[in-house]
């Protein structure tokens, strides 16, 4: 048997967050997500929180499980090795009920830096040439799921609400070192504001708590170097 | 309290984003309404790409349109609308280049260009990828567009009823999780995007919300048919444990299937075309393998990519090893990955032409929750993200074009609120002994057992008797939770009448269906039956339980032929 210990909150009658405990049976290849469910299904139908795909790539269920921002669908019971689970919804963001937050915030930042390809307005008939080292420069920046795992993580975020944070300066890199985007100074001036790149202070929360293995503090030093030179 | 929009897209996958570009680019008020948030939906989890006649490998040069349409016709054991087929593999050129102008980050050649890697069932390297997240860069670089323009997105909405008035639709009745509130959206045309149901089925590579919701709720709802209901993919690698999808791209980039002697058996099955035969036909070579005593603990077989090496694993294939690492504590680099067959894909679906348009004037459908039918009996690797976007667009195309024409709609849709509300008070106060999650993972297991790879009569009509009782015990259930705030056991109850509808149809239809033809294998009708059997399935809700009707299929170019490989 594993306890965990969820957080449990609902702003409409709640004055405070407190813990609720439940044992469950978890088996050996059970992730926290599956914990989840089974809680939902069998101790408490009231629990509220985020799933899609359950297989990592969709970023409905960041939060923090002992302590640390993790997908609660990648992370498997057994290789946290503890008796007890603490599951918390993601910090610095509201919560809505229980375990899933408001993720406003976080997209108004992702929309303010335009996360969409702007190319030129003569398009070639096929693709756009891009050679295979070009493509290689936007690998890791792809990888984003917009989890808000970084975002949550992260200090600048939680203190100043109008920094950019980790995803969105991350997705403005990935279009400034895209080859076939042509709005490079227009992005840089978006980033180089008083909330942008440079209030990133370099401790690397969010890279700890990407689930994806991004660091978004090489997309910001990145975005840094652009905007002096 | 209630909305209006020109146009309202359920769904917010590849399909029905592009629906609502079109629809906005043609000026429409158009609004997305969704169960999650847009880069949430299943389309992120395709992996291995998106099919296309390019001819950009150097063996793909004399690739065209025709012959993606042949293979997708032969794939299909020839149930697929050969006009409908066509129109995608014609468009499917232009709207590759689409998505890339749009800023999806396709691998490319060395010469620059989209890379393209041979999936099964194809005869030249014909699938477009961004090595193996396709469906992730597509569904990026799709809802980023839709941020450009600005479309409206309800998120998190539960769809519960489809408006037909006066034989025309005229809205949605959708519950909103966030508050519990059920709300009214007004709209002259409704597009369901809503995709699959994969979670009927216990071993499914789809994503927890794939319940078939809006599949249920056109049938039960807005009374338009179901079709070829009966073929259910299953897709031959999927992670033994998760059934999270393996995609097929690790054959395509050279992978080999081995069974428990270390015997790549393909060669018993498929010798020319070994791993990459059509899906149907791999999955059924593996179930065969574990089936007669040779995969490992009788349930699986190795999928072997070491042979590949690190650097084309780490550059053609990173999520793959991702998902090993974390699910499965393994690093393919090194060891074979345990593989089984799972649900992975619904040929069937909402009733609809090449337009998107259903029986009812006004609902539109496009992607996996339709049925054009573009993949008739088997859908061929890369064609399904295909379908969605060539789809998506034509159907907002469409869809847009009959509003302009129309009147707005002033329906009131007061007494169809409250028909919803009480359905939903009735769940609410119910003190019905019956579990729900019982009947939900009852209804897994039978689906499995009795209409999985291996079909045949009697276990057929045994499945449906199982089904239609747990329709029965579905009446008497009850609900823990009553509060109004993100109830997820209402919503999931609620999504477990639509389910039960569903397999009931699956099995009703594959019952009836006396041949073998793509997905649909029966072992007591081993061969393809073109003079009794090549036409289509059409399910309508009979009230207690699907009534079949059965129409033609569309034949073009290519006349029925012999399906070998």
């Amino acid at each position: 048997m594993v306890t965990f210990k969820i957080e449990r909150f609902d702003p409409d009658v709640n004055k405070t967050p407190h813990f609720e405990t439940y044992e469950v049976d978890a088996g050996k290849e059970m992730s926290v997500l599956e914990a989840l469910f089974y809680i939902l299904e069998n101790l408490d139908g009231s629990l509220a929180f985020r799933y899609s795909c359950r297989g990592a790539v969709c970023g409905s269920c960041a939060m923090r499980i002992n302590g640390k921002i993790r997908l609660a669908c990648q992370t498997l019971i057994k290789t946290l090795k503890s008796k007890t689970i603490t599951i918390s919804p993601l910090p610095h963001l509201p919560i809505i009920k229980d375990l899933v937050v408001d993720m406003d915030r976080f997209f108004e930042k992702y929309k303010k830096i335009k996360p969409y390809l702007i190319c030129d307005s003569t398009l070639p008939e096929k693709e756009i040439i891009q050679s295979k080292k070009d493509r290689q420069k936007i690998d890791e920046m792809i990888n984003c799921i917009l989890c808000g795992s970084c975002y949550a993580a992260c200090t600048v975020s939680a203190l100043d609400r109008e920094f950019l944070g980790p995803a969105a300066l991350t997705k403005a890199y990935r279009f400034v070192a895209d080859s076939r985007d042509r709005a490079k100074s227009e992005r840089l001036q978006m980033v180089g504001g008083e909330h942008g790149v440079f209030r990133c202070h370099t401790i690397f929360n969010c890279a700890q708590a990407c689930p994806k293995n991004i660091v978004p503090t090489y997309s910001i030093q990145k975005l840094k170097g652009a905007s002096i030179y | 309290m209630g909305f209006y929009h020109q146009i309202i897209v359920v769904g917010s996958g590849l399909a029905g984003i592009r629906a609502a570009i079109e629809a906005k680019l043609n000026g429409l008020d158009v609004a997305l309404l969704s169960r999650v948030h847009p880069v949430r939906s299943h389309s992120i989890a395709a992996q291995g790409g998106i099919n296309s006649s390019l001819g950009n490998a150097p063996d793909g040069r004399d690739d065209n349109p025709e012959k993606h349409a042949f293979d997708t016709i032969k794939g299909s054991d020839y149930l697929a609308d050969q006009d409908a087929v066509e129109i995608m593999t014609k468009e499917a050129a232009s709207i590759v280049y689409e998505m890339e102008h749009w800023g999806t980050p396709f691998s490319r050649t060395e010469d620059g260009r989209i890379a393209q890697r041979p999936f099964g069932g194809a005869a030249f390297p014909r699938t477009c990828y961004a090595s193996d997240i396709t469906g992730h860069a597509l569904l990026h670089a799709m809802y980023e567009k839709s941020v450009k323009e600005y479309i409206k997105v309800y998120e998190e909405y539960l769809l519960l009823s489809i408006i037909n008035k006066s034989d025309s639709c005229a809205g949605i009745i959708v519950l909103n999780i966030k508050t519990g509130d059920l709300e009214e959206i007004a709209a002259d045309a409704v597009i369901m995007a809503t995709g699959g149901y994969g979670r009927i089925y216990g071993n499914s590579t789809n994503a927890i919300i794939n319940t078939g919701s809006g599949m249920a709720a056109a049938y039960l709802t807005a009374g338009v048919p179901l079709k070829d209901m009966e073929f259910v993919q299953f897709h031959p690698t999927t992670l033994y444990g998760t059934n999270i999808l393996m995609t097929e791209g690790a054959r395509g980039e050279g992978g080999y299937l081995f069974n428990k002697a270390a015997e790549r058996f393909m060669k018993n099955y498929t010798p020319k075309t070994m791993e990459l035969a059509p899906r149907d036909i791999v999955a059924r070579s593996i179930q065969t393998e574990i089936n007669e005593g040779r995969g490992f603990e009788n349930s699986y077989v190795h999928l072997d990519l070491r042979h590949l090496g690190k650097k084309k694993i780490l550059e053609r294939l990173p999520g793959i090893r991702d998902i090993c690492l974390h699910f499965a504590g393994l690093d393919p680099i090194k060891k074979q990955i345990p593989i089984q067959p799972g649900q992975h894909y619904s040929m069937g679906g909402i009733d609809c032409n090449s337009k998107g348009e259903t029986i009812l004037p006004g609902l539109y459908a496009a992607g996996e929750c339709a049925c054009v039918s573009v993949h008739g009996a088997n859908r061929l690797g890369g064609n399904s993200l295909l379908e969605t976007i060539v789809f998506g667009k034509i159907t907002g195309h469409f869809a847009s074009a009959y509003v302009k024409q129309k009147s707005k709609t002033d329906a009131n849709m007061e007494s169809d609120l409250k028909k919803t509300t009480d359905k939903i008070s009735k769940l609410e106060s119910s003190t019905g002994k019956e579990n729900p999650a019982e009947i939900r993972r009852e209804l897994k297991t039978i689906m499995m057992d009795h209409a999985g790879i291996f079909r045949e009569k009697e276990k057929l009509s045994d499945g449906l008797a199982k089904v239609k009782k747990l329709k029965e015990r579905y009446k008497n259930i009850s609900i823990m939770n009553k509060a109004k705030k993100y109830n997820l056991d209402l919503v999931r109850n609620l999504e477990l009448e639509g389910k039960l509808e569903l397999g009931e149809i699956i099995l009703k239809g594959a019952l009836q269906r006396e041949e073998s033809r793509g997905s649909h294998y029966r072992t007591d009708f081993k061969e393809r039956d073109d003079k009794n059997w090549l036409k289509h399935t059409l399910a309508f809700n009979g009230g207690d339980g699907p009534q079949l009707k059965y129409k033609d299929v569309t034949i073009t170019k290519f006349k029925p032929g012999a399906r070998t490989y």
